[in-house]
């Protein structure tokens, strides 16, 4: 009778440490978690802003980028199957530019996650990767930061392209007939890159008007 | 904590029990992130950082843990304190997050951390555990340093790529100029098991030398360094 009270009792006290223990530093998360939440809320725009400004150059408008922007419905025709942003630049109330957010299915290892900067009239401003897991050494070039040729980029060949000049057979590297430089050794992860920059580009220039139109924080259904 | 202490858990964490060469603990962030210097050493010192901290809180905590769910318990002080320097570093040093973010949650996985806290934290006051912890971390630090290295040498050719990351400004050094093809397999996970276990091997061969010439002169008062670790993590399966 009694090895069995002890039992029992042995087993809710260390239960109820655990208890103890558990609120404590989920406590301690919480809080830590509320403390932080406003800088790193900042430092994730600054981060965001500082991505925007490597494709579009921050004098060529003079709206507030982070908070113009559209969603857009699924798009998997650029790797959006569920839907994106575009963020919309204006100079004097003016449309100039739009970026979008674009993806590539096909690259050596999954995903290329893309963000397409698109003139008012067709030109490309800008192509960047935010998201790949190419290999590191021969495919990871479509990244600037790891490209070994600082002095001229590989992804920088896309700005000043235009949508309009360049038909949709030719928005791939060289090695398919297509216009676009790709380097030795690695060509899957640059005709990813390539093919994907092209339809996110024709997607933003075939709806420029409605994306313009559109306000702010909405959201976009024509997206086929 | 005397001198002779000190000593002993330096000496322990730095070479003999070293967690990378002879514990051979927390294989899979060392062999995923050894990839470049920079990313080695990176991860090294979140973890140095963590162990540090979990070290000393379990320390502090030891007297209040039941015997039995001390294991659950750790693993809640570990995985909460890892958030918390997560957050942390995330909200003030937000740079060094952008280099060191994806490898701290890793750490959690690193069965290192937990090793030194059952094995030794849970048994030591607060200041030992810590120094512990720093000397553990340190230990790990260079020999992800020296591993690094070795796969960013072999497989691109460069030395410091993605410095830039942590100080503005400086260049990688392309050790054998802009021409040198690369050696993939040195930067593709196998290359990291070759890596490691070539530097095993070295530290093998001198610990068996330093064993050797200590049996022909024994020293008056230092103990020989003789061979492999206790097996002190041993219970923990290396991930």
């Amino acid at each position: 009778m009694s090895g069995r009270y002890t039992a029992t009792r042995t087993s809710l006290r260390t239960g109820g440490i655990m208890l103890l223990f558990t609120l404590a530093f989920t406590a301690l998360m919480a809080s830590t978690f509320q403390v932080t939440r406003p800088a790193i809320e900042a430092s994730r725009q600054e981060a965001q802003m500082r991505l925007l400004a490597e494709v579009l150059p921050p004098g060529s408008y003079d709206n507030a980028l982070l908070d113009d922007y559209v969603r857009f419905g699924p798009a998997p025709q650029i790797g959006m199957d569920a839907g994106g942003r575009v963020w919309r630049a204006r100079k004097a109330g003016e449309p100039v530019a739009l970026i979008i957010e674009g993806a590539a299915s096909d690259g050596y290892a999954g995903r290329i996650g893309l963000v397409v900067a698109v003139h008012r009239d067709g030109r490309l401003s800008g192509v960047r990767v935010t998201e790949h897991k190419e290999t590191p050494g021969l495919g990871d070039y479509i990244d600037p930061r790891k490209d070994r040729r600082k002095d001229a980029p590989w992804i920088a060949q896309f700005t000043g392209a235009t949508w309009a000049e360049v038909d949709t057979a030719a928005w791939t590297v060289r090695k398919d007939g297509g216009s676009f430089d790709y380097r030795a050794g690695a060509t899957i992860s640059a005709r990813a890159v390539t093919r994907a920059a092209g339809r996110s580009a024709a997607f933003a220039a075939q709806r420029m008007d409605a994306l313009f139109a559109a306000p702010a924080g909405g959201l976009l259904g024509d997206t086929q | 904590m005397s001198p002779q202490q000190f000593r002993d858990i330096s000496w322990n964490g730095l070479w003999k029990q070293n967690p990378g060469l002879a514990q051979l603990l927390g294989l899979c962030p060392i062999l995923a992130i050894s990839t470049t210097m920079v990313n080695a050493v990176s991860l090294g010192i979140a973890t140095v950082l963590v162990m540090t901290v979990a070290n000393l809180a379990v320390s502090g905590l030891r007297n209040f843990v039941p015997y039995e769910i001390r294991i659950p318990v750790f693993i809640l002080i570990i995985a909460a304190l890892v958030t918390m320097v997560d957050l942390a570093f995330n909200a003030y040093f937000h740079d060094l997050y952008l280099v060191l973010g994806i490898f701290i949650p890793l750490i959690v996985t690193n069965c290192i951390v937990l090793a030194r806290v059952e094995a030794y934290a849970a048994k030591n006051d607060p200041l030992t555990s810590t120094v512990d912890g720093i000397m553990m971390g340190i230990g790990l630090v260079w020999v992800l340093a020296l591993l690094g290295g070795l796969r960013e040498l072999l497989g691109a050719g460069t030395l410091f790529s993605g410095i830039e990351m942590i100080i503005p400004g400086a260049s990688a050094w392309s050790v054998f100029g802009d021409d040198y093809p690369g050696f993939l397999i040195a930067i593709l996970p196998p290359g990291a098991f070759f890596a490691l276990g070539v530097l095993i091997a070295v530290f093998n061969v001198i610990n068996a030398r330093l064993a050797a010439r200590a049996r022909r002169q024994p020293p008056p008062t230092a103990p020989a360094p003789a061979t492999r670790a206790e097996g002190d993590g041993e219970a923990v399966a290396a991930g």
